[in-house]
């Protein structure tokens, strides 16, 4: 049987560093928006999830 | 065989029939074509033969024929697990899946309709034996045919399902975007972090909003499953631009829970909305889904 995870945060890409505590979610930090959009976009291809803007300068992706 | 042929030959025929009438290939492709398809026939047809045969065997005192129509009764049963399990495997491999709603009517309507073959030769069959007391064995097995027929006018007329068009209004809608949240017609339905998707949705993206005529509707569509289904019918008929790893554009329909309203905004291969409003339209409505609130005296008052 496959177990599958849903809805369930994957990763946290962040240009702000002090908006992050540790927290199990593996975290990705980007120099700037660019560099955290093709992060994001990156780490969405590779886990297949969704990539979520918190507008507080983190990107979260979230399988679902 | 030879005594009782003139009853048994046009039952048989007749529940073919009703079977066949029932059973259509369309767009969804289900049952597919040619092979599921076959099997659903042969299957009418058995069914069909055992509801001719019943009456015949009673005449000839063999009682316990009659349990063959229960037997018959458990093998569709059966029918009915092996298309939903088949349906829920092939589901996995679906971009924009049917969900088990729309799965179990559809093995609910196979197995209905088996039985509604079986009992239109079992009636044919009454019919048949009835005018044969009274008229010539030609006349019997004529009036045994009409009345065939419109017993299968009037089982597809019960068995058709009701589409959303009756039950709710559908209009284009607007897309538009607070930050990062999907917003349709002011609900909003989802947080899109990436911008160049934001940009996607705004050039090419199509929505429709979905407004319930009366509370029962309201209820039935409200139901997750029915809601999957129209979703389920949008990316087959319009395609889907989503893929695997690209989930931003599935189709998704949200509820406003003021107004009980669904929207649904949706990328798709071909992006007009008309044909999205009129494809919404003629969605079914799921019998698994379908709830009337209003029939009863507490949600009768409750909404007034």
């Amino acid at each position: 049987m496959d177990v599958e995870i849903k809805g369930n945060i994957l990763a946290v890409v962040t240009t702000d560093e002090k908006k992050i505590m540790c927290g199990g979610v593996p975290v990705f930090l980007a120099e700037d928006k660019e560099e955290q959009e093709k992060l994001s976009l990156k780490l969405s291809k590779i886990t297949s999830g969704t990539i979520h803007d918190l507008e507080n300068g983190c990107y979260i992706i979230v399988s679902h | 065989m030879d005594k009782y042929g003139y009853i048994i030959i046009p039952s048989i025929l007749l529940g073919f029939l009703s079977r066949l009438s029932m059973l259509k290939v369309d767009y969804r492709q289900y049952p597919s074509y040619p092979q599921g398809v076959f099997s659903h026939v042969t299957l009418g047809l058995i069914a069909a033969s055992l509801g001719a045969v019943a009456i015949p065997s009673l005449m000839e005192k063999e009682f316990s024929a009659v349990t063959f129509l229960s037997l018959a009764a458990q093998q569709f049963r059966e029918v009915r697990n092996l298309e939903r399990q088949s349906l829920e495997k092939i589901d996995e491999t679906e971009l924009v899946p049917r969900g088990t709603a729309y799965i179990e009517d559809i093995s609910k309507a196979f197995e209905a309709r088996n039985y509604m073959a079986m009992l239109t030769s079992l009636l044919v069959s009454i019919f048949i034996t009835i005018g044969g007391r009274y008229f010539k064995t030609v006349y019997a097995m004529l009036i045994g045919i009409i009345l065939g027929i419109i017993i299968i006018f009037l089982f597809n007329r019960t068995i058709s399902r009701d589409t959303i068009e009756e039950i709710a209004d559908v209009y284009p809608a607007k897309i538009s975007f607070d930050g990062p949240l999907l917003i349709v017609n002011g609900v909003s339905i989802i947080n899109i972090g990436y911008k160049p998707s934001r940009d996607i949705y705004l050039k090419k993206g199509i929505a429709v909003e979905i407004i319930p005529k009366d509370k029962n509707s309201m209820v039935t569509l409200s139901n997750l499953g029915q809601r999957k289904s129209i979703e389920h019918n949008v990316s087959v008929l319009l395609g889907v631009r989503k893929d695997v790893d690209q989930p931003d554009f599935s189709p998704l329909a949200a509820r406003d829970p003021d107004t009980g309203k669904i929207v649904m905004a949706v990328v798709s291969m071909e992006n007009d909305v008309n044909y999205l409003v009129r494809l919404v339209e003629k969605t079914i409505v799921l019998e698994s889904a379908k709830k009337k609130p209003l029939d009863s005296y507490v949600g009768r008052k409750a909404s007034d």
